[in-house]
């Protein structure tokens, strides 16, 4: 993060932020659209627990992973607002050493 | 004590709780009334969006919908939930940190234009009215079947709590008491459907039991020999392409519903925003992975107890006893055999059974104490008085602030923008509560399609206000008027016209979905065909894109 240019960092910044919403949108419609919709069928004889698969992703998987897919989102954005020092909570004093900022 | 005396205590305690909280948190400046004062903490805020969120629908009628859905229930499930992936990544951190008090400024000033800014108004309001009126309707559904109060006194008594807390409080205290009240109904439905996993499989935990105990392998058992479909089967309520268009319009809806997307300007920064969000879906997500549990346990329960028993053993259970007095269960010998017989062919089975049974019942089959039946009770009024409290805010906030303050009177002082709202906000609770008593026929209907439009108009325009800097007003302006066009063309049609539902047979519940991809097009299309956006625009949606700086928002 030293050599960082302003404009550049935001640039990346915004870049860096696209790239993992799309990931996490990936993985969100994978466990909705995807398991419990459109392969709904295949994944009917497989088992999870009890339960066919893709019932199991219809009414309780799909949630799961949900909640951890924007935590994970929260967690990843405190580190990329670190490394490209756009963060809150502190006056922009331009360089300081990393760590917790609280 | 009778279950009456324990409701009455329970609804007493938790009404003298909310009227405490909203007088404690009372507020003097508009910035308290309309975003609390940006100082809710995130975990909080997250409680607060899981109350504004669970409406008395998802606590009182979800799980029997579900119940009788099957594994299309899905719909609801991942449609009410899904939207939040939608609204944490894509939306709400940026509506923080441009930071001021309602969506229809957002629109307006993103999209330079007064006209947008009324129509986001109109939008905001019709959504939320709406809305609304079935919860206030609910308020007196809960008071009149757990109290024997008559429907117009629940919504009276529901109107006077609400409109205490909203006028004193504005968001402050809506706030604040939507804390307790999504702990009141968190902990009504998680006992209820512990004390039934319990009984039902030895495992307390729903969402374990409902995956790793056999109980649903026992339900399709049960269901394939009467005659049913397997209660997982896929699809058998509606077809694939339908649930996914429901299932995507009901997300899309989710993340694009004001008086959701407004909680986050109540936080203090980006990265509370950030984290309320995952707070508020994980408070939901205790409720939503608990419902179809529920819904699987209630089914099995009914069936075994009830099918193939004689009338007379039937009658001697005592919450049938109970329930056939609503009028909301009922049986016929249509065969006159003197037994029950349940069939999926509703001119021979003998049972007549209002969903809303499932929750509302589910303590006393489970054989609960008293006390469990009047929590209940509590937690249904706890849902619909938080979700009533968030939309009327935003209806107060559309009228006060976006047309009244922005428009009509700019010059307007702080004390009587103050005053403007808490008038806006009781008017709208009386609006609401004559909806409430006088609930017109389309209400149910309409509340289904809010989801629809939200899809079509809000989502879209906001995603692409921040992600899309080349977007402009041309582009936003025709996006929506093809969006909501078409939706509103296509359910109207088909729900008061008898249109068929020419495109893939998707049904008007799932039309949004269309709806949205044709504004994203022509937004997107329309915005490259005409002049960019001014500089000043194009340099608030860097800024928005950035944490940095989200406190200086707050002294807009």
């Amino acid at each position: 993060m030293e050599g960082e240019k302003r404009p550049n960092g935001l640039h990346g910044y915004w870049r860096a932020n696209k790239t993992l919403i799309a990931v996490l949108l990936v993985i969100w419609a994978l466990v909705s659209h995807v398991f419990a919709i459109f392969l709904a069928r295949p994944l009917y004889g497989v088992h999870v627990g009890h339960l066919p698969m893709s019932f199991w992703w219809a009414q309780q998987g799909s949630m799961i992973v949900f909640v951890i897919l924007i935590f994970v989102y929260a967690i990843v954005m405190d580190r990329l607002d670190e490394k490209y020092d756009v963060h809150e909570d502190r006056p922009p004093r331009g360089k300081r050493p990393g760590g917790g900022a609280k | 004590m009778t279950v009456e005396v324990w409701t009455y205590i329970l609804v007493g305690i938790t009404f003298a709780a909310y009227l405490y909280i909203g007088y404690l948190n009372r507020v003097r400046d508009t910035g308290g009334f309309y975003v609390a004062g940006r100082g809710v903490p995130a975990i909080f805020n997250g409680a607060a969006v899981g109350a504004d969120w669970m409406s008395a629908a998802s606590f009182i009628s979800m799980a029997g919908l579900i119940s009788f859905m099957g594994y299309d229930g899905t719909v609801y499930l991942m449609g009410w939930t899904g939207g939040y992936v939608l609204l944490a990544l894509l939306l709400a951190p940026y509506l923080r940190k441009y930071g001021k008090y309602t969506i229809p400024d957002f629109v307006g000033d993103r999209y330079y234009s007064t006209t947008a800014r009324i129509v986001a108004a109109i939008a905001a309001i019709f959504v939320s009215l709406t809305y609304v009126a079935g919860q206030m309707r609910g308020v007196g559904i809960v008071f009149s079947r757990f109290l024997n109060v008559n429907i117009t006194v629940g919504v009276i008594i529901g109107m006077a709590i609400v409109s205490f807390f909203a006028v004193l409080g504005g968001m402050k205290g809506i706030t604040w008491t939507q804390v307790a009240q999504y702990t009141v109904l968190i902990v009504a439905y998680l006992i209820p459907a512990v004390a039934i996993a319990w009984v039902l499989t030895g495992n307390p935990i729903p969402q374990l039991s409902f995956t790793f105990s056999d109980i649903v392998d026992r339900l399709n058992q049960i269901q394939t020999d009467l005659g049913f479909t397997e209660y997982t089967m896929p699809f058998s309520a509606k077809p694939m392409i339908d649930v996914f268009c429901i299932t995507m319009a009901l997300m899309a809806g989710t993340a694009g519903l004001p008086h959701i997307l407004v909680r986050f300007y109540t936080v203090p920064s980006v990265r509370s925003a950030r984290y309320s969000a995952a707070w508020a879906l994980l408070f939901i997500a205790l409720l939503y992975t608990t419902a179809p549990a529920l819904a699987a346990f209630a089914r099995y329960n009914l069936i075994d107890s009830l099918n193939g028993k004689t009338i007379e053993e039937v009658h001697q259970l005592k919450w049938v006893q109970s329930w056939e007095t609503t009028g909301l269960l009922g049986f016929e010998d249509k065969n006159g055999d003197g037994k029950l017989e349940l069939s999926p062919d509703p001119a021979k089975s003998e049972m007549k059974i209002d969903r809303d049974i499932i929750v509302l019942s589910t303590p006393e089959v489970a054989r609960l104490a008293p006390w469990v039946v009047g929590l209940v009770a509590a937690g249904g009024l706890a849902a619909a008085l938080s979700t009533a409290a968030g939309l009327l805010l935003v209806i107060s906030s559309s009228i006060a602030h976006d047309i009244y303050a922005r428009l009509i009177n700019p010059e307007a002082s702080e004390a009587r923008r103050l005053l403007v709202g808490r008038v806006m906000i009781f008017l709208a609770v009386v609006v609401a509560g004559i909806f409430g008593i006088y609930p017109p026929g389309f209400v149910a209907q309409v509340v289904a399609f809010a989801f629809g439009f939200a899809a079509a108009s809000f989502f879209p325009v906001i995603l692409l206000g921040i992600f899309d800097s080349r977007t402009n007003r041309a582009g936003a302006i025709w996006g929506m008027v093809v969006g909501l066009g078409f939706t509103a063309f296509y359910i109207i049609g088909n729900k008061y016209f008898g249109m068929p539902t020419f495109l893939w047979g998707i049904s008007a519940e799932g039309i949004g979905t269309v709806g949205m991809v044709l504004n994203l097009v022509v937004t997107f299309v329309v915005s490259r065909l005409t002049a960019p956006p001014p500089l000043e625009i194009r340099k608030m949606v860097e800024e928005v894109r950035v944490p940095r700086g989200a406190g200086a928002a707050v002294e807009h």
